[in-house]
């Protein structure tokens, strides 16, 4: 894949020399926090990229890194790809978030991209996907599924978008199973298969027959299949090759169109700073499929969840609600607003432990 | 809080799981260090042993043709470690780093059509009345071969360092190869064949993660562990002991604070995330205060014409 990369800017050089190339292409980077062959978030961003090359062809140049480091290597990485002529870069973790604005403010004329964060800047553009709203999908099935009442789930870091998935799955568990009880184990690391699978193994071993995972790699996965009669989803990658058991569902970003439309906007001239945050309806957040280990009628509620949230009549977040301590949240019939879930900070009531901070 | 979710007999066997590979890679390095060369290619050493031991296991449904095969793959890379710096004279430090680049690299490119796939379960032992032993039995009795090859490893190595004469003529190359090389004991050549064993080991302990404690493989997937065997080293200033003190240690801080975030205990996590380095330093830090210090010929070249 890199050889691929450093050929294709090989030839790229020598067209350009021979002034056999007619235009300059539109330069794009990609900064990742895995390997792209991670099976999860940072492959899901790597089909995004190469949506990039299909749709584009030869008018575009894609370069990415691989495996960087979160805070100030990422800085470095970054103002590489600007030094070397990148035109858009996207950021793809949240740890790049105060790195990809120091270098935006370097090199005013490249447009940054940075998933999953919240500051924006005039080069600065954010983009996230609604993975709550499909949280809220595998908490349903994962209610009905766990027969001890136990579901582990391995959080990496503890900042709004994981807490907002552990939110999103707890209450849709509760709902359909009261007696419910979330163990949330903190692996402080978006991609180690080691420390995924050594928490997966604690969390069965503790008596969880469900777990949830918002790490990057298929560890966890392998782990509960080794244990048997555990069930687990698929996390940013469908994940399929663990189904139909232990995985019985996923959620699939889809990044692609997304990627596509961005830098098409780079070459008409036409971008801006925006915030994007789509959810399952315009098909950022994809559900995949339910197996059938799942039964029947768990799959139809599910869908049917999931094809709520789509259609706007549902929305994960609605009253009654408190939050951890007690404390009302929403009230009846009210729904969360984005700012708050932006910067979502806390559990919601009946979650145990405390959020690390 | 639940305390009563954790079970100390499980944990103790998920401990020595946890601290194989690591280990096992500690050890090689320590041999190859005692020899005066410093290899910082074990995580490349030990990604292509994981890949290479899965995709022989997986071809040929045979774990320990797999083992042998990722001991194999990471003795051949630490071939190039040793055409450098013994042949060409490069520095240590450097073809280190840039053996790991290589393993890391040539790994992901090995391994793609691996990725997905399930290898065949390694046996764990079973000896009739042992293995059903109360509390003992779980701990002792009742795991693969390879947590024991590792103990072993760590005797043989310890033995042979202290007890015999080759262990003594590898020590001897190591504090001072001129004088060894005057003696007429060919440095060279016994260094090859140190920074061959280390490189086995290193394989041994990746091929450990990919087809035992995950057991799949992942691009890049020893995630930083080869890392930890080469502290490991140093912070158990080179004594094969205390090297499965240190790993024993830092794997079973790792399984203990996972379990107890899973209970539910109100120390912050943080504390308990940073605990497995912390511990295994300070009291590795506190056991070398003996004034045991490094080989003294440690990263430097050498060549018999000077």
């Amino acid at each position: 894949m890199k050889l691929n990369t450093l050929l294709a800017s090989a030839a790229m050089a020598l067209g350009l020399a021979t002034g056999a190339m007619a235009d300059d292409p539109t330069k794009v980077g990609f900064v990742y926090v895995g390997p792209v062959g991670d099976g999860g978030w940072t492959y899901e961003h790597d089909q995004g990229r190469k949506a990039v090359e299909a749709a584009f062809g030869d008018k575009v140049e894609t370069v990415f890194v691989e495996s960087v480091a979160e805070g100030p290597d990422s800085e470095r990485v970054m103002t590489q790809m600007a030094l070397e002529g990148a035109d858009l870069i996207f950021t793809t973790s949240f740890g790049y978030m105060d790195p990809t604005i120091n270098v935006a403010k370097k090199f005013p004329n490249v447009k940054f991209e940075h998933a999953t964060g919240y500051k924006r800047a005039d080069n600065v553009s954010t983009y996230s996907a609604r993975f709550y709203e499909g949280r809220a999908v595998q908490g349903t099935i994962a209610g009905h599924m766990t027969e001890s009442n136990v579901i582990g789930y391995i959080g990496s870091f503890p900042i709004p978008e994981v807490i907002r998935g552990i939110n999103a799955a707890y209450i849709h568990a509760k709902k359909v199973n009261p007696d419910v009880e979330f163990k949330i184990v903190w692996a402080f690391t978006w991609f180690d298969p080691a420390k995924e699978a050594d928490a997966a193994k604690v969390l069965i071993e503790q008596g969880a027959d469900v777990i949830l995972q918002h790490t990057d790699s298929t560890a966890p996965q392998a782990a509960a299949q080794a244990a048997g009669n555990v069930v687990t989803f698929g996390q940013a990658s469908d994940m399929a090759e663990y189904g139909p058991f232990p995985r019985v569902s996923s959620i699939i970003d889809n990044w692609a169109p997304y990627y596509v439309a961005r830098t098409k906007a780079v070459m008409d001239g036409t971008w801006s700073s925006v915030d994007t945050w789509d959810g399952i309806a315009p098909g950022m957040v994809g559900i995949g499929e339910i197996s059938d280990a799942v039964p029947a009628e768990v799959k139809a509620e599910a869908l049917a969840l999931k094809d709520a949230i789509a259609a706007g009549e549902y929305f994960p977040f609605t009253g009654p609600l408190k939050k951890q301590d007690g404390s009302d949240w929403l009230a009846e019939g009210e729904t969360a607003d984005d700012g708050t879930l932006a910067g979502m900070n806390f559990f919601v009531e009946g979650l145990t432990g405390d959020i690390p901070q | 809080m639940d305390l009563s979710a954790i079970n100390p007999v499980q944990l103790i066997a998920f401990l020595m799981v946890a601290a194989t590979p690591v280990l096992l890679a500690a050890i090689g390095e320590l041999v190859v260090e005692k020899s005066g060369v410093l290899n910082l290619g074990v995580e490349g050493m030990m990604i292509t042993g994981a890949i290479a031991g899965f995709a022989a296991t997986v071809e040929t449904g045979s774990p320990t043709i797999g083992f042998i095969a990722a001991a194999v793959a990471g003795a051949l890379l630490s071939c190039l470690f040793v055409v450098l710096t013994q042949f060409a004279l490069a520095n240590q430090v450097a073809s280190g780093l840039a053996l790991t680049l290589f393993g890391l690299g040539l790994s992901a490119l090995l391994g793609q059509s691996y990725v997905g796939v399930k290898p065949p379960a390694t046996a764990k032992i079973d000896i009739p009345v042992l293995t059903d032993l109360p509390v003992i039995g779980p701990i002792l009795f009742n795991h693969d071969l390879m947590v024991y090859f590792g103990i072993a490893l760590v005797a043989a190595t310890w033995a042979v360092l202290k007890y015999s004469r080759a262990g003594l003529v590898l020590r001897a190359v190591g504090e001072s190869h001129d004088a060894a090389h005057a003696l007429g004991y060919k440095v060279v050549r016994i260094r090859i064949l140190a920074i061959l064993f280390g490189g086995a080991c290193a394989g041994l302990g990746g091929a450990y993660i990919s087809l035992i404690r995950v057991p799949q493989w992942t691009e890049g997937m020893t995630a930083g562990i080869g890392w930890i065997a080469l502290a490991l080293v140093v912070f158990a200033s080179w004594k094969p002991w205390r090297a499965l003190l240190g790993a024993y240690l830092f794997g079973g801080v790792t399984v203990v604070q996972l379990n107890l975030q899973a209970a539910g205990v109100a120390i912050p996590v943080e504390y308990l995330a940073m605990s497995p380095y912390l511990i295994t330093i300070v009291v590795l830090v506190i056991l070398s205060a003996d004034k045991s210090s490094a080989p003294a010929a440690l990263g430097r070249a050498f060549h018999a014409s000077r």
